[in-house]
């Protein structure tokens, strides 16, 4: 396959981007889009240009650390993550174009690549639980409701990613939030912190300048994990159920 | 607790979600008040005097209407107040756009902010053609809303006004009434369909019960 790239260059923080045209050749449909970026920048190198710098990491769609708008869908066209993605899914002689995750709260900081600390930020603010932690306990020593269960994994599956940030049109990190309050609220190892663990990651992802939610749905059409948009409304319970409950101490 | 609510992004939208639900349930006594105009001029302005007096003896005149009138004005200014600083806020947060551009979202929650300011102006200029005739066409009586309602809808504007805010109340309704549904939690999976369902009932019933007033006296059945 052959293929016209346009890819968004940024020097680093401060400087201004651009976007940035390059051909590339001799790309199989069975190559990730990563290992085609790979192409990209060898033939960058070979020619004494800078590489496209862009965040990867396992490469197997589990880590989240992938991170590329491809024409205009975080993660591109599939539902998948951009690890994952495969030239398949484009046609010989296209043109794509690749942007960053574009968003206040990730700044950009080089080319490709944003900084997302301000999700471990919002990990930090109560995106864990106290009980002492060791050696895993009996399985059958705390049991949890199979519908709960089934909950909490479903939120689980976040991978922190940041497409959802990146295709809200709000910039805004509710989805993200909602799946790690929902994943540790519904479970009895996450109940001491219920209430501070939502009121507490709300403030901090407010605190980091994420737009509000107008329920416009394009993050959960993005998420590669498929994190529903339901998700927002169980947080959404969760803190009026907090702010009450705080309310009356 | 107010100041939390306030401060943070969740609990501004469900200030929202309230004042939408206030507003909302008021619109629907008012289609109904208005649909009166069908059976005449004299069971409307009968509706009119009985509204002034609602609540008497132990509510003096006016004041059951002036009650409404300061919750809805509470309603109205919480609404838009709220809609303002979450926008600032989330043209903030996304700064930049990008380069390669896509539609997005349904029409209804596209529009949802100039929606919102477009019936922001309606609810102005309502007030003052059918509340205090300010800018009423034709002499302006209170307490007979058949004969105010027959002159506003003689003129051209009258029609073009009101018909376009009705859509654009129905486009709102449409996204607002599920939203704030999200918003207050009571949302499911199970609820949804039942939900949108709603939403889209509301919007089509009020947008096309409130048209038919203007339509009514253009075709000549209210005059
Ligand atoms: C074709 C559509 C409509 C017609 C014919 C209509 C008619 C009227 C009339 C005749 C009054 C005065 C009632 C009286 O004197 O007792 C009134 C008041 C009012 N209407 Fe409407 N209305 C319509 C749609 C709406 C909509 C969509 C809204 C909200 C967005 C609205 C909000 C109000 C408000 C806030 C008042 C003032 C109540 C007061 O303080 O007395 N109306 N309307
Ligand atoms: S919710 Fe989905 S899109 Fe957002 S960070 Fe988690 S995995 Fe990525
Ligand atoms: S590189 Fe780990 S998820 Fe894509």
């Amino acid at each position: 396959m052959k293929l016209t790239l346009r890819v968004w260059r940024q020097k680093n923080a401060d400087a201004d981007g651009a976007m940035s045209t390059y051909e590339v050749d001799g790309i199989s449909p069975d190559m990730s889009f990563l290992e085609m970026l790979d192409v990209l920048n060898e033939q960058l190198i070979l020619s004494g240009e800078e590489p496209v710098a862009f965040d990867h990491d396992c490469r197997e769609g589990i880590c989240g650390a992938c991170s590329l708008v491809i024409n205009g869908d975080a993660h591109g066209p599939e539902r998948t993550t951009t690890c994952q993605l495969h030239m398949r899914s484009f046609k010989d002689g296209d043109t794509i174009d690749i942007e960053p995750w574009r968003a206040a709260a990730f700044p950009v900081v080089k080319d490709l690549v944003v900084d997302r600390s301000a999700f471990d930020r919002i990990i930090q603010a109560g995106g864990y639980i106290t009980a002492p932690t060791g050696s895993a306990p009996e399985a059958h020593a705390t049991p949890v409701p199979k519908a709960d269960a089934d909950f909490a994994f479903e939120h689980a599956e976040c991978i922190g990613c940041g497409a959802c940030v990146a295709a809200c049109p709000n910039g805004a990190a509710m989805l993200f939030t909602s799946a790690k309050i929902n994943h540790l609220n519904v479970l009895p190892q996450g109940a001491p912190e219920r209430e501070t663990r939502v009121l507490d990651m709300v403030a901090q992802m407010d605190a980091e300048g994420f737009g509000g939610c107008t329920l416009t749905g394009e993050c959960a059409t993005a998420c590669p994990k498929g994190i529903p948009l339901m998700s927002i409304t169980s947080m959404n319970k969760e803190w009026l159920r907090a702010t009450r409950k705080a309310a009356k101490r | 607790m107010a100041r939390t609510v306030w401060d943070s992004t969740v609990g501004k939208k469900t200030v929202m979600a309230v004042s939408g639900v206030i507003m909302l349930l008021y619109l629907v006594v008012h289609l109904y008040g208005n649909l009166k105009v069908f059976f005449g001029l004299q069971e409307i302005d009968d509706y009119a005097v009985w509204l002034r007096n609602l609540g008497q003896p132990f509510m003096h005149h006016m004041w059951t209407i002036w009650l409404t009138r300061a919750v809805l004005v509470v309603a109205v200014v919480a609404h838009a107040v709220s809609a303002y600083q979450l926008s600032r806020r989330d043209i903030e947060a996304r700064p930049s756009k990008y380069v390669h551009k896509k539609p997005r979202a349904t029409y209804a929650t596209r529009t949802m902010r100039w929606g919102g300011v477009i019936l922001g102006l309606f609810i102005v200029w309502h007030i003052l053609d059918l509340t205090t005739g300010t800018v009423h066409p034709g002499g302006f009586q209170d307490a007979h809303p058949y004969e105010n309602i027959v002159d506003t809808f003689s003129t051209w504007y009258g029609n073009v006004i009101y018909i376009v805010a009705m859509l654009a109340l129905g486009l709102h309704i449409r996204h607002g009434f599920w939203s704030a549904a999200q918003t207050l939690g009571v949302g499911s999976r199970t609820r949804d369909r039942a939900l949108k369902a709603t939403a889209n009932v509301l919007a089509l019933l009020l947008t096309a019960g409130f048209i038919s007033i203007p339509v009514g006296v253009m075709t000549g059945l209210v005059s």
